[in-house]
């Protein structure tokens, strides 16, 4: 056992890898959802938490299949594109749309700060049934979007 | 193939066949210099279908504003002195909608048009600073839908035409904020 063989290591260790577990943790910086929420002023030509306008709707985006919002009319391309959206997709879709989803309507160049777009995914994340915003247009009673 | 696919579809086919025709032309699209630089610049079909895509995202919402000063304009919850404004704002994303469909017609393509009907927040407008926060988070939101997508045109003049119309929104959204009792300018960025 590392212990009985190489005390000086095993102790260096101990002293280590609280450092090294803290520093982890420090790596990923808490999300800002006021800051999240500001960001999607920048979404709101074109989309809304609740209703399809020239995107679709956000609410309950989380979780769902690319290009399966009801009674929205999706180019070929994001119809097609069998994504999953979830902080990864979204984070690569997000920071370069036409490079993710060529041929999508989307057409915005994209967000270049990773702190912006993580914040604003956490905000996105939000939009979820326990929202005030989307708990009508996720209930089962309306027909999740 | 959806709506917006078959928009885009023609515009390729007839892009090959007009293509030694291809003009901007009139006075609507008058920063355009009524010649395309598209030929010239050695523009792909696929980056002239991207310009159409995009043309088209932005004509769309451009209806839908135009829809949501009808909406505004129609309310009764406006004083005459802004609803003349909210008239002439309205006006404005008409001129848009006229210049980017000559441009999108100029590339081949086929423009989309209003819907019949529009989701908004009605049950939410109350009153005249309601109607106003409204419209300025629409002009708020073109304006960064607008400088999103002027990098991404293949064809320069369209993104001087974009830049163009974003100037006008940035304005509808500082007046409107001026309204409301908010700096007009509460920055020196935006994106």
């Amino acid at each position: 056992m590392l212990m009985t063989r190489h005390p000086a290591a095993a102790a260096i260790l101990v002293a280590i890898v609280p450092l090294v577990l803290s520093l982890s943790v420090a790596a990923t910086p808490p999300v800002d959802l006021a800051a999240g929420e500001a960001s999607y002023a920048k979404c709101m030509g074109c989309h809304s938490p609740e209703y399809n306008r020239t995107g679709p709707l956000h609410c309950g985006l989380l979780g769902r299949e690319s290009g399966a919002v009801q009674f929205f009319d999706y180019s070929e391309a994001m119809r097609g594109a069998g994504l999953i959206w979830n902080a990864e997709t979204l984070d690569r879709f997000l920071a370069a749309p036409l490079e993710m989803v060529p041929g999508t309507s989307m057409g915005f160049a994209g967000i270049a700060d990773d702190e912006e777009r993580r914040n604003l995914i956490a905000w996105l994340a939000t939009l979820n049934s326990s929202s005030d915003e989307c708990r009508e247009v996720l209930s089962p009673r309306t027909g999740s979007p | 193939m959806s709506t917006n696919d078959k928009q885009l579809a023609p515009a390729r086919r007839r892009f090959m066949t007009q293509a030694g025709a291809l003009t901007f032309s009139g006075v609507a699209v008058a920063m355009l210099g009524g010649r395309s630089t598209a030929l010239a610049a050695g523009t792909t079909d696929e980056a002239i279908e991207q310009d159409v895509r995009i043309l088209n995202t932005a004509i769309a919402a451009e209806h839908e504003a135009v829809a949501a000063y009808q909406l505004g304009a129609e309310s009764g919850l406006l004083e005459p002195g802004v609803l003349k404004v909210a008239v002439t704002f309205q006006g404005h994303h008409k001129e848009h909608i006229d210049a980017l469909a000559k441009a999108v017609r100029s590339l081949g393509g086929t423009d989309v048009h209003a819907r019949n009907e529009y989701n908004f927040p009605v049950d939410k407008l109350k009153g005249q600073s309601d109607v106003l926060q409204f419209a300025a988070g629409l002009e708020r939101g073109a304006v960064s839908a607008y400088a999103g997508a002027i990098p991404l045109f293949g064809n320069r003049d369209l993104s001087a035409a974009a830049a163009s119309i974003l100037a006008d929104e940035a304005m509808h959204w500082a007046v409107l904020r001026n309204a409301l009792g908010l700096d007009p300018v509460p920055g020196a960025f935006f994106s």
